[in-house]
Protein backbone atom coordinates (compact mmCIF):
# COMPACT_ATOMS: atom_id res chain seq x y z
CA UNK A 1 0.00 0.00 0.00
CA UNK A 2 1.22 3.77 -0.71
CA UNK A 3 1.59 6.11 1.71
CA UNK A 4 2.06 8.94 -1.19
CA UNK A 5 -1.42 8.60 -2.70
CA UNK A 6 -4.01 10.80 -0.42
CA UNK A 7 -7.09 9.63 -2.14
CA UNK A 8 -8.69 6.62 -1.47
CA UNK A 9 -7.83 4.10 -4.47
CA UNK A 10 -11.81 3.54 -5.19
CA UNK A 11 -12.55 7.47 -5.20
CA UNK A 12 -9.80 7.88 -7.86
CA UNK A 13 -11.02 7.97 -11.91
CA UNK A 14 -9.08 4.93 -12.32
CA UNK A 15 -10.28 2.90 -9.08
CA UNK A 16 -13.96 4.26 -9.88
CA UNK A 17 -13.52 2.30 -13.14
CA UNK A 18 -11.72 -0.96 -11.86
CA UNK A 19 -15.28 -0.98 -9.65
CA UNK A 20 -17.46 -1.13 -12.68
CA UNK A 21 -14.75 -3.28 -14.42
CA UNK A 22 -15.26 -5.87 -11.39
CA UNK A 23 -18.98 -5.64 -10.69
CA UNK A 24 -19.38 -5.84 -14.56
CA UNK A 25 -17.28 -8.69 -14.68
CA UNK A 26 -19.53 -10.57 -11.82
CA UNK A 27 -22.77 -9.58 -13.54
CA UNK A 28 -21.87 -11.24 -17.14
CA UNK A 29 -21.04 -14.90 -15.22
CA UNK A 30 -23.98 -14.38 -13.50
CA UNK A 31 -25.62 -13.73 -17.26
CA UNK A 32 -23.96 -16.95 -18.06
CA UNK A 33 -25.26 -19.15 -15.12
CA UNK A 34 -28.96 -17.16 -15.29
CA UNK A 35 -29.31 -18.26 -18.96
CA UNK A 36 -27.73 -21.77 -18.56
CA UNK A 37 -31.04 -22.31 -16.11
CA UNK A 38 -33.52 -20.65 -18.01
CA UNK A 39 -32.91 -22.86 -20.87
CA UNK A 40 -34.41 -25.58 -19.17
CA UNK A 41 -37.95 -23.86 -20.15
CA UNK A 42 -36.71 -24.63 -23.51
CA UNK A 43 -36.80 -28.83 -23.15
CA UNK A 44 -41.03 -29.04 -24.01
CA UNK A 45 -41.19 -31.34 -20.42
CA UNK A 46 -44.32 -28.85 -19.41
CA UNK A 47 -41.68 -27.12 -16.96
CA UNK A 48 -40.57 -30.46 -14.75
CA UNK A 49 -37.14 -29.67 -14.89
CA UNK A 50 -37.48 -26.10 -14.64
CA UNK A 51 -39.62 -26.62 -11.55
CA UNK A 52 -37.07 -28.44 -10.23
CA UNK A 53 -34.41 -26.10 -10.50
CA UNK A 54 -36.59 -22.95 -9.41
CA UNK A 55 -37.00 -24.57 -6.28
CA UNK A 56 -33.49 -25.29 -5.52
CA UNK A 57 -33.34 -21.51 -6.23
CA UNK A 58 -35.73 -20.99 -3.91
CA UNK A 59 -34.80 -23.00 -0.90
CA UNK A 60 -31.20 -23.51 -1.25
CA UNK A 61 -29.09 -21.71 1.43
CA UNK A 62 -26.02 -20.98 -0.86
CA UNK A 63 -28.55 -19.27 -3.37
CA UNK A 64 -29.65 -16.87 -0.71
CA UNK A 65 -26.14 -15.59 0.20
CA UNK A 66 -25.61 -15.28 -3.47
CA UNK A 67 -28.34 -13.76 -4.03
CA UNK A 68 -27.19 -11.18 -1.91
CA UNK A 69 -23.90 -10.63 -3.20
CA UNK A 70 -25.60 -10.19 -6.35
CA UNK A 71 -27.46 -7.59 -5.33
CA UNK A 72 -24.57 -5.99 -3.90
CA UNK A 73 -22.75 -6.29 -7.36
CA UNK A 74 -25.66 -4.75 -9.10
CA UNK A 75 -26.34 -1.94 -6.61
CA UNK A 76 -22.21 -0.55 -6.56
CA UNK A 77 -22.76 -1.07 -10.76
CA UNK A 78 -25.75 1.08 -11.18
CA UNK A 79 -24.75 3.58 -8.50
CA UNK A 80 -20.70 3.80 -9.67
CA UNK A 81 -21.83 3.77 -13.30
CA UNK A 82 -24.79 6.59 -12.49
CA UNK A 83 -22.03 8.26 -10.74
CA UNK A 84 -19.49 8.36 -13.43
CA UNK A 85 -21.90 9.85 -15.67
CA UNK A 86 -22.73 12.59 -14.13
CA UNK A 87 -19.09 13.58 -13.59
CA UNK A 88 -18.38 12.94 -16.76
CA UNK A 89 -21.34 15.25 -18.00
CA UNK A 90 -19.86 17.83 -15.47
CA UNK A 91 -16.28 17.51 -17.46
CA UNK A 92 -17.67 19.73 -20.65
CA UNK A 93 -19.86 22.16 -19.14
CA UNK A 94 -20.16 23.72 -22.97
CA UNK A 95 -21.19 20.92 -25.58
CA UNK A 96 -20.03 21.44 -28.98
CA UNK A 97 -22.32 23.02 -31.94
CA UNK A 98 -21.44 20.59 -34.05
CA UNK A 99 -19.59 16.83 -33.08
CA UNK A 100 -18.83 14.07 -35.56
CA UNK A 101 -19.08 11.47 -32.62
CA UNK A 102 -19.58 8.66 -35.06
CA UNK A 103 -16.74 9.18 -36.92
CA UNK A 104 -14.31 8.44 -33.63
CA UNK A 105 -16.03 5.77 -31.44
CA UNK A 106 -18.99 3.09 -31.55
CA UNK A 107 -22.24 4.01 -30.79
CA UNK A 108 -22.26 1.28 -28.05
CA UNK A 109 -19.45 3.27 -26.30
CA UNK A 110 -20.98 6.39 -26.10
CA UNK A 111 -24.33 4.62 -25.46
CA UNK A 112 -23.73 2.98 -22.27
CA UNK A 113 -25.61 4.63 -19.56
CA UNK A 114 -28.24 4.37 -21.15
CA UNK A 115 -28.42 0.36 -22.07
CA UNK A 116 -27.57 0.52 -18.76
CA UNK A 117 -30.52 2.42 -17.40
CA UNK A 118 -33.34 0.81 -20.03
CA UNK A 119 -31.70 -2.73 -18.43
CA UNK A 120 -32.15 -1.39 -15.23
CA UNK A 121 -35.66 -0.81 -15.96
CA UNK A 122 -35.97 -4.04 -17.38
CA UNK A 123 -34.53 -5.70 -14.21
CA UNK A 124 -36.92 -3.85 -11.94
CA UNK A 125 -39.88 -5.04 -14.07
CA UNK A 126 -38.46 -8.57 -14.27
CA UNK A 127 -38.16 -8.96 -10.82
CA UNK A 128 -41.56 -7.90 -10.04
CA UNK A 129 -42.79 -10.89 -12.74
CA UNK A 130 -40.69 -13.35 -10.76
CA UNK A 131 -39.16 -12.67 -8.00
CA UNK A 132 -41.22 -10.61 -5.67
CA UNK A 133 -44.75 -11.71 -6.60
CA UNK A 134 -43.20 -15.49 -5.95
CA UNK A 135 -41.18 -14.64 -2.69
CA UNK A 136 -43.14 -12.06 -0.99
CA UNK A 137 -46.77 -12.03 -2.16
CA UNK A 138 -47.37 -15.83 -2.04
CA UNK A 139 -48.26 -16.30 -5.78
CA UNK A 140 -46.09 -19.43 -4.98
CA UNK A 141 -48.74 -21.44 -3.35
CA UNK A 142 -50.98 -20.47 -6.14
CA UNK A 143 -48.55 -21.32 -9.28
CA UNK A 144 -45.30 -22.99 -10.43
CA UNK A 145 -42.72 -20.97 -12.10
CA UNK A 146 -43.04 -22.66 -15.38
CA UNK A 147 -46.84 -21.76 -14.54
CA UNK A 148 -45.75 -18.09 -14.56
CA UNK A 149 -43.74 -18.05 -17.17
CA UNK A 150 -46.15 -19.41 -19.74
CA UNK A 151 -48.84 -17.04 -18.69
CA UNK A 152 -46.59 -13.87 -18.88
CA UNK A 153 -45.27 -14.43 -22.51
CA UNK A 154 -48.42 -15.70 -23.25
CA UNK A 155 -49.46 -11.57 -23.19
CA UNK A 156 -47.43 -10.09 -26.53
CA UNK A 157 -46.70 -6.72 -24.86
CA UNK A 158 -44.16 -8.73 -21.78
CA UNK A 159 -42.66 -10.72 -24.74
CA UNK A 160 -41.57 -7.33 -26.71
CA UNK A 161 -40.60 -5.71 -23.65
CA UNK A 162 -38.55 -8.58 -22.99
CA UNK A 163 -37.10 -8.91 -26.23
CA UNK A 164 -35.95 -5.25 -26.96
CA UNK A 165 -34.55 -5.50 -23.09
CA UNK A 166 -32.17 -8.17 -24.23
CA UNK A 167 -31.15 -5.74 -27.70
CA UNK A 168 -30.55 -2.98 -25.07
CA UNK A 169 -28.62 -5.53 -22.57
CA UNK A 170 -26.39 -6.97 -25.95
CA UNK A 171 -25.20 -2.98 -26.70
CA UNK A 172 -24.36 -3.02 -23.07
CA UNK A 173 -22.19 -6.08 -23.07
CA UNK A 174 -20.53 -5.55 -26.97
CA UNK A 175 -18.86 -2.61 -25.12
CA UNK A 176 -18.80 -3.85 -21.64
CA UNK A 177 -16.79 -6.74 -22.18
CA UNK A 178 -13.85 -5.49 -24.00
CA UNK A 179 -14.33 -1.95 -21.88
CA UNK A 180 -13.77 -4.29 -18.26
CA UNK A 181 -10.88 -5.78 -19.37
CA UNK A 182 -9.44 -2.64 -20.71
CA UNK A 183 -10.38 -0.83 -17.14
CA UNK A 184 -8.39 -3.41 -15.39
CA UNK A 185 -5.60 -3.04 -17.38
CA UNK A 186 -5.37 -6.71 -19.11
CA UNK A 187 -5.98 -5.38 -22.81
CA UNK A 188 -2.20 -4.65 -23.93
CA UNK A 189 -1.59 -5.80 -27.39
CA UNK A 190 -3.93 -4.56 -30.24
CA UNK A 191 -3.89 -7.99 -31.50
CA UNK A 192 -5.26 -9.32 -28.34
CA UNK A 193 -7.42 -6.37 -28.45
CA UNK A 194 -9.14 -7.24 -31.36
CA UNK A 195 -9.73 -10.78 -30.30
CA UNK A 196 -11.19 -9.53 -27.36
CA UNK A 197 -13.58 -7.24 -28.75
CA UNK A 198 -14.83 -10.44 -31.06
CA UNK A 199 -15.08 -12.73 -28.17
CA UNK A 200 -17.37 -9.43 -26.14
CA UNK A 201 -19.67 -8.93 -29.50
CA UNK A 202 -20.14 -13.15 -29.78
CA UNK A 203 -21.11 -13.24 -26.31
CA UNK A 204 -23.14 -9.98 -26.03
CA UNK A 205 -25.51 -11.68 -29.76
CA UNK A 206 -25.15 -15.43 -27.70
CA UNK A 207 -26.70 -13.75 -25.06
CA UNK A 208 -29.09 -11.83 -26.38
CA UNK A 209 -30.48 -14.93 -28.70
CA UNK A 210 -30.63 -17.75 -25.75
CA UNK A 211 -32.84 -14.92 -23.59
CA UNK A 212 -34.93 -14.04 -26.41
CA UNK A 213 -35.75 -17.16 -27.43
CA UNK A 214 -37.27 -18.10 -24.09
CA UNK A 215 -40.20 -15.33 -24.61
CA UNK A 216 -40.51 -16.00 -28.41
CA UNK A 217 -40.71 -19.61 -27.69
CA UNK A 218 -43.72 -19.10 -25.69
CA UNK A 219 -45.47 -16.06 -27.79
CA UNK A 220 -45.42 -18.65 -30.96
CA UNK A 221 -46.18 -22.13 -29.26
CA UNK A 222 -48.57 -21.42 -26.51
CA UNK B 1 -4.24 27.30 -59.15
CA UNK B 2 -7.57 26.24 -56.97
CA UNK B 3 -9.75 28.13 -55.56
CA UNK B 4 -12.74 27.93 -53.00
CA UNK B 5 -15.13 29.97 -51.01
CA UNK B 6 -15.87 28.64 -47.55
CA UNK B 7 -18.49 30.15 -44.82
CA UNK B 8 -17.19 30.09 -41.10
CA UNK B 9 -18.70 29.74 -38.38
CA UNK B 10 -16.02 31.06 -35.36
CA UNK B 11 -16.61 30.72 -32.00
CA UNK B 12 -15.84 34.32 -30.60
CA UNK B 13 -15.38 34.83 -26.56
CA UNK B 14 -13.59 38.30 -25.24
CA UNK B 15 -12.26 36.67 -22.36
CA UNK B 16 -13.13 33.94 -19.76
CA UNK B 17 -15.86 35.31 -18.48
CA UNK B 18 -17.56 36.64 -21.97
CA UNK B 19 -20.53 34.26 -22.53
CA UNK B 20 -18.89 33.69 -26.39
CA UNK B 21 -21.03 33.26 -29.38
CA UNK B 22 -20.55 32.07 -33.36
CA UNK B 23 -19.87 34.76 -35.39
CA UNK B 24 -19.79 34.34 -39.84
CA UNK B 25 -17.03 35.55 -41.78
CA UNK B 26 -16.70 34.59 -45.90
CA UNK B 27 -13.50 33.79 -46.75
CA UNK B 28 -13.45 33.87 -50.59
CA UNK B 29 -11.40 32.94 -53.33
CA UNK B 30 -9.12 30.69 -50.82
CA UNK B 31 -5.98 29.05 -52.70
CA UNK B 32 -6.55 25.33 -51.89
CA UNK B 33 -2.97 24.77 -51.21
CA UNK B 34 -3.56 27.07 -48.05
CA UNK B 35 -3.21 25.51 -44.86
CA UNK B 36 -6.52 25.70 -42.55
CA UNK B 37 -4.20 28.27 -40.23
CA UNK B 38 -3.27 30.40 -43.58
CA UNK B 39 -6.85 30.15 -44.59
CA UNK B 40 -7.47 32.08 -40.93
CA UNK B 41 -4.35 34.14 -41.20
CA UNK B 42 -6.64 35.50 -44.68
CA UNK B 43 -9.50 36.09 -42.41
CA UNK B 44 -8.01 37.98 -39.92
CA UNK B 45 -5.47 40.65 -42.32
CA UNK B 46 -9.17 41.33 -43.66
CA UNK B 47 -11.05 42.01 -40.02
CA UNK B 48 -7.77 44.27 -39.28
CA UNK B 49 -8.16 45.91 -42.15
CA UNK B 50 -11.84 46.46 -41.60
CA UNK B 51 -11.05 47.81 -38.07
CA UNK B 52 -11.77 44.92 -36.13
CA UNK B 53 -10.42 42.66 -33.75
CA UNK B 54 -8.90 39.16 -35.33
CA UNK B 55 -10.00 36.19 -34.17
CA UNK B 56 -7.53 34.78 -31.61
CA UNK B 57 -5.69 31.33 -32.13
CA UNK B 58 -3.24 29.14 -30.93
CA UNK B 59 0.05 28.25 -33.37
CA UNK B 60 3.18 28.19 -33.15
CA UNK B 61 5.68 25.11 -35.64
CA UNK B 62 2.83 25.09 -37.92
CA UNK B 63 4.79 21.97 -39.20
CA UNK B 64 2.69 19.27 -36.74
CA UNK B 65 5.32 18.51 -33.77
CA UNK B 66 5.17 21.57 -31.23
CA UNK B 67 1.22 20.39 -29.58
CA UNK B 68 0.22 24.84 -29.97
CA UNK B 69 -2.30 24.72 -32.28
CA UNK B 70 -5.67 22.91 -31.86
CA UNK B 71 -9.26 23.78 -33.33
CA UNK B 72 -12.59 21.56 -33.43
CA UNK B 73 -13.22 21.78 -36.98
CA UNK B 74 -16.64 20.58 -38.05
CA UNK B 75 -17.04 18.49 -35.10
CA UNK B 76 -13.71 16.99 -35.33
CA UNK B 77 -10.57 17.79 -33.32
CA UNK B 78 -7.85 19.00 -35.54
CA UNK B 79 -10.57 19.04 -38.44
CA UNK B 80 -11.55 16.25 -40.89
CA UNK B 81 -7.74 14.18 -41.57
CA UNK B 82 -7.07 11.48 -39.56
CA UNK B 83 -3.01 11.48 -38.00
CA UNK B 84 -3.04 15.49 -38.50
CA UNK B 85 -2.48 18.10 -36.43
CA UNK B 86 -4.99 21.11 -37.36
CA UNK B 87 -2.10 23.66 -39.10
CA UNK B 88 -1.04 20.44 -41.45
CA UNK B 89 -5.09 20.78 -43.19
CA UNK B 90 -5.21 22.35 -46.15
CA UNK B 91 -8.41 23.91 -47.58
CA UNK B 92 -7.74 21.01 -50.38
CA UNK B 93 -9.91 19.06 -47.39
CA UNK B 94 -12.70 21.45 -48.20
CA UNK B 95 -15.36 21.78 -50.72
CA UNK B 96 -16.39 24.90 -52.40
CA UNK B 97 -19.02 26.52 -50.78
CA UNK B 98 -18.86 24.47 -47.58
CA UNK B 99 -19.34 26.17 -44.15
CA UNK B 100 -17.16 25.12 -41.57
CA UNK B 101 -17.36 25.17 -37.84
CA UNK B 102 -14.53 26.49 -35.77
CA UNK B 103 -14.75 25.90 -31.91
CA UNK B 104 -12.10 26.03 -29.31
CA UNK B 105 -11.10 22.99 -27.39
CA UNK B 106 -14.66 21.84 -25.26
CA UNK B 107 -13.88 21.09 -21.44
CA UNK B 108 -13.81 22.51 -18.07
CA UNK B 109 -10.15 21.89 -17.06
CA UNK B 110 -9.47 24.06 -20.21
CA UNK B 111 -11.06 27.00 -19.53
CA UNK B 112 -11.19 29.80 -23.02
CA UNK B 113 -8.85 32.25 -22.87
CA UNK B 114 -10.06 34.08 -25.81
CA UNK B 115 -11.67 33.37 -28.58
CA UNK B 116 -10.38 29.74 -30.07
CA UNK B 117 -7.31 29.67 -27.39
CA UNK B 118 -7.68 27.88 -24.39
CA UNK B 119 -5.94 27.37 -21.10
CA UNK B 120 -3.57 24.08 -21.53
CA UNK B 121 -1.69 24.87 -18.08
CA UNK B 122 -3.78 21.97 -16.80
CA UNK B 123 -1.07 19.39 -18.58
CA UNK B 124 1.52 21.35 -17.42
CA UNK B 125 0.92 20.73 -13.67
CA UNK B 126 0.14 16.81 -14.42
CA UNK B 127 3.56 16.80 -15.74
CA UNK B 128 4.60 19.03 -12.59
CA UNK B 129 2.92 16.64 -10.88
CA UNK B 130 5.45 13.74 -11.55
CA UNK B 131 6.45 13.16 -15.65
CA UNK B 132 9.96 13.44 -14.99
CA UNK B 133 12.90 11.70 -13.98
CA UNK B 134 15.68 12.80 -11.88
CA UNK B 135 18.84 12.71 -12.83
CA UNK B 136 22.79 13.69 -11.17
CA UNK B 137 23.60 16.36 -12.73
CA UNK B 138 27.61 16.17 -14.53
CA UNK B 139 28.87 15.40 -18.04
CA UNK B 140 26.13 13.81 -20.17
CA UNK B 141 26.03 10.01 -20.21
CA UNK B 142 26.76 8.05 -23.44
CA UNK B 143 24.13 7.34 -25.20
CA UNK B 144 24.32 3.48 -24.82
CA UNK B 145 25.45 2.86 -21.99
CA UNK B 146 22.51 1.79 -20.53
CA UNK B 147 20.99 -1.12 -23.18
CA UNK B 148 17.40 -1.36 -24.06
CA UNK B 149 15.63 -3.74 -26.02
CA UNK B 150 14.47 -2.51 -29.53
CA UNK B 151 10.71 -3.30 -28.79
CA UNK B 152 10.56 -1.39 -25.48
CA UNK B 153 12.72 1.37 -26.88
CA UNK B 154 9.93 1.27 -29.62
CA UNK B 155 6.81 1.29 -27.76
CA UNK B 156 8.38 4.25 -25.41
CA UNK B 157 9.47 6.09 -28.30
CA UNK B 158 5.72 5.95 -29.53
CA UNK B 159 4.77 7.13 -26.18
CA UNK B 160 6.78 9.87 -26.08
CA UNK B 161 5.83 11.29 -29.44
CA UNK B 162 2.98 12.80 -27.67
CA UNK B 163 2.90 16.11 -28.38
CA UNK B 164 0.27 17.46 -25.61
CA UNK B 165 -2.30 19.17 -27.84
CA UNK B 166 -5.41 18.33 -25.86
CA UNK B 167 -6.93 17.16 -29.11
CA UNK B 168 -7.67 13.93 -26.72
CA UNK B 169 -9.55 15.83 -24.49
CA UNK B 170 -11.54 17.41 -26.86
CA UNK B 171 -12.50 14.46 -28.90
CA UNK B 172 -13.68 12.43 -25.72
CA UNK B 173 -17.11 12.66 -24.74
CA UNK B 174 -15.81 12.49 -21.12
CA UNK B 175 -13.32 15.66 -21.60
CA UNK B 176 -10.99 12.72 -20.01
CA UNK B 177 -6.78 13.48 -20.20
CA UNK B 178 -6.31 9.73 -19.58
CA UNK B 179 -4.61 9.01 -23.07
CA UNK B 180 -2.23 11.69 -22.50
CA UNK B 181 -1.39 10.97 -19.36
CA UNK B 182 -1.12 7.46 -20.20
CA UNK B 183 1.23 8.69 -23.13
CA UNK B 184 3.41 10.47 -20.95
CA UNK B 185 3.40 7.66 -17.49
CA UNK B 186 4.00 4.65 -20.27
CA UNK B 187 7.19 6.65 -22.02
CA UNK B 188 9.14 6.67 -18.57
CA UNK B 189 7.99 3.72 -17.08
CA UNK B 190 9.31 1.40 -19.39
CA UNK B 191 12.69 2.69 -19.77
CA UNK B 192 15.66 2.02 -16.83
CA UNK B 193 15.95 5.99 -16.16
CA UNK B 194 11.99 6.12 -15.26
CA UNK B 195 12.67 2.96 -12.58
CA UNK B 196 13.31 5.57 -10.05
CA UNK B 197 9.71 7.48 -9.39
CA UNK B 198 7.82 4.82 -11.28
CA UNK B 199 5.30 4.52 -9.08
CA UNK B 200 5.48 7.48 -7.11
CA UNK B 201 4.99 9.24 -10.84
CA UNK B 202 1.81 7.26 -11.84
CA UNK B 203 0.21 7.95 -8.17
CA UNK B 204 0.80 11.84 -9.02
CA UNK B 205 -0.23 12.57 -11.94
CA UNK B 206 -3.53 10.44 -11.73
CA UNK B 207 -4.43 12.51 -8.62
CA UNK B 208 -3.45 15.50 -10.45
CA UNK B 209 -5.67 14.81 -13.51
CA UNK B 210 -8.59 13.99 -11.22
CA UNK B 211 -8.06 17.42 -9.69
CA UNK B 212 -7.79 19.09 -12.75
CA UNK B 213 -11.86 17.96 -13.41
CA UNK B 214 -11.20 15.84 -16.48
CA UNK B 215 -13.50 13.25 -16.83
CA UNK B 216 -13.38 9.66 -16.48
CA UNK B 217 -12.63 7.31 -19.06
CA UNK B 218 -15.12 5.04 -20.66
CA UNK B 219 -12.62 3.04 -23.32
CA UNK B 220 -14.54 4.71 -26.46
CA UNK B 221 -11.34 5.17 -28.07
CA UNK B 222 -12.11 8.55 -29.73
CA UNK B 223 -9.18 10.07 -28.06
CA UNK B 224 -6.80 7.36 -30.35
CA UNK B 225 -8.48 7.76 -33.25
CA UNK B 226 -8.35 11.65 -33.03
CA UNK B 227 -4.86 11.88 -31.77
CA UNK B 228 -3.01 13.50 -34.29
CA UNK B 229 0.18 11.12 -33.25
CA UNK B 230 -2.18 8.18 -33.15
CA UNK B 231 -1.30 7.56 -29.45
CA UNK B 232 -2.66 4.05 -28.93
CA UNK B 233 -5.32 2.98 -26.37
CA UNK B 234 -3.05 0.77 -25.15
CA UNK B 235 -1.37 2.93 -23.26
CA UNK B 236 -4.34 3.30 -21.24
CA UNK B 237 -4.84 0.02 -20.19
CA UNK B 238 -0.85 0.16 -19.02
CA UNK B 239 -1.63 3.31 -17.53
CA UNK B 240 -4.12 1.81 -15.34
CA UNK B 241 -2.01 -1.51 -14.93
CA UNK B 242 0.55 0.90 -13.40
CA UNK B 243 -1.37 2.84 -11.16
CA UNK B 244 -3.46 -0.14 -9.81
CA UNK B 245 -0.10 -1.72 -8.97
CA UNK B 246 0.67 0.98 -7.27
CA UNK B 247 -1.85 1.51 -5.68
CA UNK B 248 -2.96 -1.73 -4.40
CA UNK B 249 -0.27 -4.59 -4.96
CA UNK B 250 2.24 -3.99 -1.60
CA UNK B 251 5.80 -3.55 -2.19
CA UNK B 252 8.40 -3.18 0.24
CA UNK B 253 9.26 0.50 -0.09
CA UNK B 254 7.28 3.58 -1.37
CA UNK B 255 8.91 4.64 -4.85
C1 LIG C 1 -26.60 -7.75 -16.15
C2 LIG C 1 -26.46 -6.49 -16.23
C3 LIG C 1 -25.17 -5.75 -16.52
C4 LIG C 1 -23.96 -6.20 -16.95
C5 LIG C 1 -23.53 -7.62 -17.26
C6 LIG C 1 -23.10 -5.05 -17.08
C7 LIG C 1 -21.78 -5.08 -17.50
C8 LIG C 1 -20.98 -4.00 -17.66
C9 LIG C 1 -19.60 -4.04 -18.02
C10 LIG C 1 -18.79 -5.30 -18.24
C11 LIG C 1 -19.16 -2.75 -18.12
C12 LIG C 1 -17.76 -2.29 -18.50
C13 LIG C 1 -17.01 -1.78 -17.30
C14 LIG C 1 -15.84 -0.94 -17.70
O1 LIG C 1 -15.94 -0.11 -18.60
O2 LIG C 1 -14.79 -1.10 -17.09
C15 LIG C 1 -20.26 -1.90 -17.82
C16 LIG C 1 -20.21 -0.52 -17.86
C17 LIG C 1 -21.25 0.29 -17.49
N1 LIG C 1 -22.46 -0.11 -16.95
FE1 LIG C 1 -23.12 -2.00 -16.83
N2 LIG C 1 -23.79 -3.92 -16.73
C18 LIG C 1 -25.07 -4.31 -16.37
C19 LIG C 1 -26.08 -3.50 -15.92
C20 LIG C 1 -25.99 -2.13 -15.78
C21 LIG C 1 -27.04 -1.32 -15.21
C22 LIG C 1 -28.38 -1.80 -14.67
C23 LIG C 1 -26.59 -0.04 -15.25
C24 LIG C 1 -27.42 1.11 -14.76
C25 LIG C 1 -27.11 2.33 -14.73
C26 LIG C 1 -25.25 -0.05 -15.85
C27 LIG C 1 -24.46 1.05 -16.10
C28 LIG C 1 -23.20 1.03 -16.66
C29 LIG C 1 -22.45 2.19 -17.06
C30 LIG C 1 -22.88 3.64 -16.94
C31 LIG C 1 -21.23 1.73 -17.58
C32 LIG C 1 -20.12 2.57 -18.20
C33 LIG C 1 -19.14 3.11 -17.22
C34 LIG C 1 -18.13 3.94 -17.96
O3 LIG C 1 -17.41 3.40 -18.78
O4 LIG C 1 -18.07 5.14 -17.72
N3 LIG C 1 -24.93 -1.34 -16.14
N4 LIG C 1 -21.37 -2.67 -17.54
S1 LIG D 1 -2.21 11.91 -26.68
FE1 LIG D 1 -2.39 12.68 -28.80
S2 LIG D 1 -4.21 14.02 -28.72
FE2 LIG D 1 -3.56 13.70 -26.60
S3 LIG D 1 -2.21 15.42 -26.13
FE3 LIG D 1 -0.87 13.74 -26.84
S4 LIG D 1 -0.66 14.11 -29.06
FE4 LIG D 1 -2.40 15.37 -28.40
S1 LIG E 1 1.32 24.77 -34.73
FE1 LIG E 1 2.78 23.35 -33.92
S2 LIG E 1 1.66 21.48 -34.09
FE2 LIG E 1 0.33 22.86 -35.08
Amino acid sequence: MSTIAKTAVFSTSIGKKLVMALTGIFLITFLIVHLSGNLLLLKGDNGEAFNAYARFMETSPLIRILELILAVGFLFHIVMGIRLALENRRARPIRYQVNKATENSTFYSRFMVWSGITVLFFLLLHLWNFFFQHRFLGLGAKETMYETVVRTFKEPIYSIVYIIAMVFLAFHLNHGFQSALQSSGLQINTNLGKRIKSIGMLFSIVICAGFTAIPLYFLIFT
Amino acid sequence: MATISVTLKVWRQKSRNDSGRFETYFAKDINTEMSFLEMLDVVNENLIREGKEPIAFEHDCREGICGSCGLYVNGRAHGPLKGTTICQVHMRSFKDGETIYVEPWRAKAFPIIKDLIVDRSAFDRIIQAGGFISVDTGSAVEANSIPIPKAIADLAFEAATCIGCGACVAACKNASAMLFVSAKVTHLALLPQGQAERYRRVIKMVEQMDAEGFGNCSNTGACEAECPKSISLTNIARLNREYLAARLVPRQYDN
